[in-house]
Parts: structure tokens; sequence; C-alpha cells
């Protein structure tokens, strides 16, 4: 992502090249405000505010409540269906319902859970944007909302898959499902190999963010 | 005729898994626009239309965040909840109370933006 590639021209490098603060490049290590936009972002914000339109105290608590969303809270759904099938049933036939009974309803979106099996993986993208399952994930990361995933993973998911260290051979079925502002998709991997043993709480520690994306494969 | 954001399938470079978190100014951007959609102001929907309405050129050359600064801007102009010559007049005038302080430390370019 951050160097940008042979294939594209020159204009789109050469904005690349001069601007400052681009997507890709990580965030200021300092305090400083070193972008327009932040500039534009503390105006709309306090001139919202004056307004009545939101309160500071609202921003605060949308952010803190951001900030506590992580993909523990899909993990622990993940290891509820590993372990309990009558939860997992209900997580495949009606995902809402089943997400919202370990305490983390969708806002207003749909979702959809996608079981890997040793038939089928299934991977997450959202092409257009950036739609993603944040009640159960948190944030999305940098790269699923760069356009090189975007892009790609459509076209050659295979591909982009070995480029995470998941390897999908072609004797498996590969579906890659695009998310949008109504749809959300949760990826349920498989449980892994030799992991009999151990308590849900253990095995939610197992199951990682990128592999309730689709990107990547829960380990022992 | 692809918008900007309609990138799927397109050709592209490696994937980079790296992460980073947010910075400050972006966690905010994030949480206004969370509430501006909780309330159901401007809806994720048309979040999007505006964003893909930037224009390749401005869509390219802007980071995430970046984008949806841009793009709350002209849904607030454009659903008459602040006009652009209030908004024009508050960013000269953050920017004036950060330079007083020492915050601010713009690039040339950023620079020929907030004029």
């Amino acid at each position: 992502m951050s160097q940008h590639h042979h294939d594209h021209d020159h204009h789109h490098d050469h904005a690349h090249g001069h601007h400052h603060g681009h997507a890709h490049s990580p965030p200021q290590p300092d305090d400083k405000v070193h972008s327009y936009y932040q500039i534009l972002g503390v105006a709309l914000k306090e001139l919202l505010i004056e307004k009545g339109v939101v309160t500071a105290d609202e921003v605060r608590a949308a952010i803190e409540a951001r900030d506590m969303t992580t993909p523990a809270h899909g993990a622990k759904v993940v290891a509820r269906a590993w372990v309990d099938p009558a939860f997992r049933e209900r997580l495949m036939s009606d995902a809402n319902a089943a997400v919202a009974e370990l305490g983390f309803p969708m806002n207003t979106t749909e979702l959809v859970a996608l079981e890997n099996t040793d038939e089928v993986h299934n991977v997450v993208v959202c092409t257009l944007c950036s739609c993603y399952p944040r009640e159960l994930l948190g944030l999305p990361p940098s790269w699923y909302k760069s356009r090189a995933y975007r892009a790609r993973i459509v076209r050659e998911p295979r591909e982009v898959l070995a480029e995470f260290g998941t390897m999908v051979p072609d004797s498996m079925e590969l579906r890659v499902h695009d998310s949008t502002a109504d749809l959300r998709y949760l990826v349920v991997p498989q449980r892994p190999i030799g992991a009999e043993s151990l308590s849900e709480d253990e095995l939610a520690a197992l199951v990682t963010r990128d592999a309730m994306i689709g990107v990547a494969t829960v380990r022992r | 005729m692809r918008g900007p954001n309609d990138v799927g399938g397109l050709e592209d470079g490696p994937v980079d898994p790296s992460t980073h978190e947010l910075a400050f100014w972006e966690k905010q951007i994030d949480g206004l626009r969370g509430v501006i959609g909780a309330k159901r102001i401007v809806i994720s929907h048309e979040n999007r239309r505006t964003i893909e309405q930037l224009g390749h050129d401005v869509y390219e050359r802007l980071s995430y965040y970046e984008r949806w600064t841009a793009s709350l801007q002209r849904q607030m102009v454009d659903k008459g909840i602040l006009t652009q010559d209030e908004i024009d007049a508050r960013v000269a005038l953050v920017r004036a109370r950060l330079a007083a302080t020492g915050e601010l430390e713009l690039s040339p370019e950023e620079e020929a933006k907030c004029r």
C-alpha cells in the first residue's frame, strides 16, 4: 500500500508523491496538526456542537464505545458456535438474533454468518467502501479499506489469501462475499484440530479478527 | 462508467497487511460520523454517496478519514445544517488558534488548501 504500483498512471503517482498525510502513511507520531482536513474536522465538530446537532458527550461516548468494541466480541460468538450446536444452528439461520443473545446486537444492519468447512472457504470484502461488522470486530483494519484488497480479492482471491499466508487449494470452493451498507458478514472459521480439550474461553482466545474476515484460519 | 470507489475486480499491487491505530483526529471524525448516523441525520448510504461524489481526483488523493471529513462538510451544507461561509470562517479561526499554540505544522500544499 505504501508504495503504489507499476500499473498506475502518472497522475495518480503524482498525487501520491506530493500529498501529505495520505491514507497509506502511518499517523503522525506527534500531537501536531498536519493536514487541512484535521482543521476542517475540528471546525465541523465545533459548529455542530454549537448548533446543538450533536453534543460533545455524545461524540465522546461514541468514541469510547468504539474503543471497547474489539474482535473479542466476534471471537465469543465463534467459540460459542463451536461448542454449542444449538447456538451454531441459530447463528446460521438468524445471525442477528444469535449475536444479540450474546449481548452484541447489530445496530441497523443484517448479519449473515458464513461457515468455513473442509469444502468451502469464505472471505469477506466491501469492494465499494468499508462496510464491516463493527459491532463484532471493531473498526476495520487499514488493509480492509485499501484499494488493493478491495480490487483484487474478487479478482484473484487465492493469490490475495496467499499473501496473508492462507493457502486455499484449488480443490476447495472459495466464496468471496461483498458487503453492503445493509448486509454484513461474519466468517465462522473451522475449529482447529487438536483443540478438543480447550474451554470455550480458551477457544475464543484463538479466534483472530483475520480469521473472522476469512483471510486467515484458526490455529492451535 | 465506474465511480472512484468502484474498484472491485480492478488490478492492483500487493495488499499491505500492516495496521495502525487511528490517530486522535481520525477517532474524532469516526465518533462524529457515528453520532450523526445514529441520529439518522445522514445514513450510511448517503455517506457513501457523498464520498463517491468527491470525484476520482479527490477520492484518490485523500486518506480514508479525510474523505469522511470532506463528505461530512458537503452533507452539512447540502442539508442546510451549516453554511459554507460559516465553515470557512471557522476553519480560519481554528487554524489561527492552532498556529498560536504552536500545534500547527502544515506543508505548503496543505497551507494552500486552507485558503
